[in-house]
């Protein structure tokens, strides 16, 4: 089988180039890591000043996590809210609070606005019972945007990988010389998908395993059905690498594809809330394979889903593998016509 | 005579630049064949569409009687392209045994074949080493080898000695001379004169069209010319 001659062959060089196997594995593990100390740490502590505030509704505030109330005149609280050294302070008039937000910074006013109303809530009467269907309370926004995460990077970087691999075929001259044997280009583009293929599956799972297991990522579902669905993005990714890499004329040309085709599906997979644009950009998202790996993996890890629930995507990922793939052999009768 | 190879009114053109006009060619069993010609002349076309590399714009191209590209005729030639063409990655042997594999040689004949052709290049010594730390000498020769791989009966050789010192590139001639004896034909391209000298017959591009194409010997003496840097000469100035 001349396709698993090319497996082995690409097995081989992947053995010798240690340092692009570490960048298809270490590399998204890295990044993953520095994202989620950004992400994942404590937040801040707020702090509150309080004026003339009295000492019950003040005991509310303080019982919170994470919050520093001090007592201070109004002239002081507007000259350090000024200087930004408090982040709010609350005002007693006529027996309301009135608050104000320093307001430079969106997180910290939305912390401030949930952290008075909870305090508000408790004092006027009986609180809410919230009960969670997916996730629960101590959700942080790492655990939404991380299976997202996942498959970005092993889309990534399998991108330029298989992409930059299959250009150096051509660059090195061994694209030509393999088609004056009677290789078949069907043969050359499967061998790379099982070549590559076999390697992401390792990929996906030291990748799926580090987030899921070490970084404690949120994960409610099967690791294996996260296993399966990060291998058909890589897949996917592998295609249109591969694919691509037919219009680029070298190494640096292949890496100028990175900011059209890449970067958008960050915008449109689902990182960022898309709901509310028109329906024309959402449009967009539906013609990126990031966004049915994303939709996927979202739930899975969220909310739980068996597999009646995300195979639709699945189905649309194994369909533009199919689609690259066929285009990518058609491609190749540039090269040759047989 | 029987040929070989055989090119019927080919003329080629990328876009709208036309790289071969016209050229009727046959080979014949048994014999090497020169494509002589500065670089520019069209010689590497002329390769790429005997090996079916490329189509034709216009005319066309048979191996055995066998119209170009035909799967079945890649087969049984041997190519050595003008660029070097191995994986830099891997050793002399594993290149040549990835070749191998691809023209479906067993195990047994895998070995011997490999060991064969390393001899003929003078390489065996360096046969577990990394390509990337070959001399580009080395690299030619590497190249030439996984051409002969397979014991091809056509050998289609783009530039073959660029690189290659004289004492080893006598000795690439002298094995195939040996080649030629056994039945083998060759077809290669060159562009130092006196190494056309050493062709049975040979074709003397020039801007896309044969200018002259016979023997070296006939060529010379149909010119009264003493080299065939002259005959070039004759026939290249003759043609403006």
């Amino acid at each position: 089988m001349n396709t698993w001659t090319i497996t082995r062959r690409i097995f081989t060089q992947f053995r010798r180039d240690k340092r692009s196997m570490a960048l298809m594995i270490l590399a998204p593990i890295f990044v993953f890591t520095l994202m989620w100390l950004v992400l994942d740490s404590d937040e801040n502590t707020l702090e509150i000043a309080t004026i003339g505030v009295p000492s019950s509704f003040t005991e509310h505030l303080s019982a919170e996590e994470d919050v520093n109330v001090t007592s201070l005149s109004e002239a002081e609280a507007k000259e350090e809210i000024a200087e930004a050294t408090i982040d709010a302070f609350i005002l007693w008039k006529d027996g309301q609070p009135a608050v104000t937000i320093e307001g430079s910074d969106p997180n910290i006013t939305s912390s401030i606005k949930d952290l008075l109303q909870n305090a508000n809530r408790e004092v006027s009467s009986d609180p809410f019972e919230v009960y969670f269907w997916h996730g629960s309370d101590d959700l942080e926004l790492f655990d939404y945007i991380g299976p997202v995460l996942i498959g970005f990077f092993v889309f990534f970087f399998v991108f330029i990988v298989g992409g930059v691999s299959f250009l150096r075929e051509r660059t090195q001259g061994t694209l030509e010389r393999i088609l004056s044997t009677p290789l078949k280009r069907s043969e050359l583009v499967f061998g790379y998908l099982l070549g590559f293929g076999l390697f992401t599956i390792l990929q996906s799972f030291l990748i799926a395993a580090y987030s899921i297991y070490v970084l404690d990522v949120y994960m409610e579902g099967y690791f294996l059905y996260v296993l399966l669905v990060t291998f058909l993005l890589a897949l996917t990714a592998l295609c249109l690498g591969t694919l691509l890499s037919a219009f680029a004329k070298n190494e640096f040309q292949m890496i100028q594809f990175i900011p059209l085709v890449i970067v958008p599906q960050v915008f449109f997979s689902g990182l960022f809330p898309i709901e509310g644009m028109a329906y024309w950009l959402q449009a967009i998202g539906k013609v990126m394979p990031l966004t049915y790996g994303a939709e996927a993996l979202r739930g899975i890890m969220l909310r739980s889903e068996g597999f009646a629930d995300f195979q639709s995507p699945l189905y649309i990922l194994l369909g533009f593998i199919i689609l690259f793939t066929v285009l990518n052999i058609f491609a190749l009768k540039r090269h040759r016509s047989l | 005579m029987k040929s070989v190879v055989d090119l019927q009114m080919v003329s080629h053109q990328f876009g709208k630049k036309i790289v071969l006009s016209n050229i009727t060619l046959s080979i014949n069993k048994g014999e090497i064949f020169g494509l002589l010609g500065p670089s520019g002349s069209g010689k590497t076309t002329v390769v790429k569409l005997i090996t079916g590399l490329l189509k034709p714009s216009d005319g066309s191209v048979y191996i055995n009687g066998e119209k170009m590209p035909s799967l079945a005729q890649m087969k049984r030639y041997g190519f050595m392209a003008q660029s070097d063409a191995l994986y830099l990655e891997l050793t002399g042997k594993e290149n040549l045994d990835f070749f191998a594999s691809i023209y479906r040689l067993n195990k047994q004949e895998k070995k011997q074949r490999i060991r064969k052709v390393m001899e003929m290049v003078d390489l065996t010594d360096h046969i577990d080493q990394i390509v990337e730390t070959y001399s580009g000498g080395m690299k030619r020769r590497l190249s030439l080898a996984a051409a002969l791989l397979h014991d091809p009966e056509l050998i289609i050789l783009d530039e073959p000695t660029v690189g290659i010192d004289p004492v080893l590139r006598k000795s690439i001639w002298d094995e195939l001379r040996q080649l030629k004896d056994k039945g083998v034909t060759i077809i290669l391209t060159t562009h130092v004169m006196d190494e056309a000298e050493k062709c049975d017959r040979l074709a003397m591009l020039r801007e896309g069209q044969v200018i002259a194409m016979n023997t070296p010997e006939k060529l010379k003496s149909d010119c009264h010319a003493t080299t065939i840097e002259d005959v070039f000469l004759h026939y290249g100035g003759a043609a403006q």
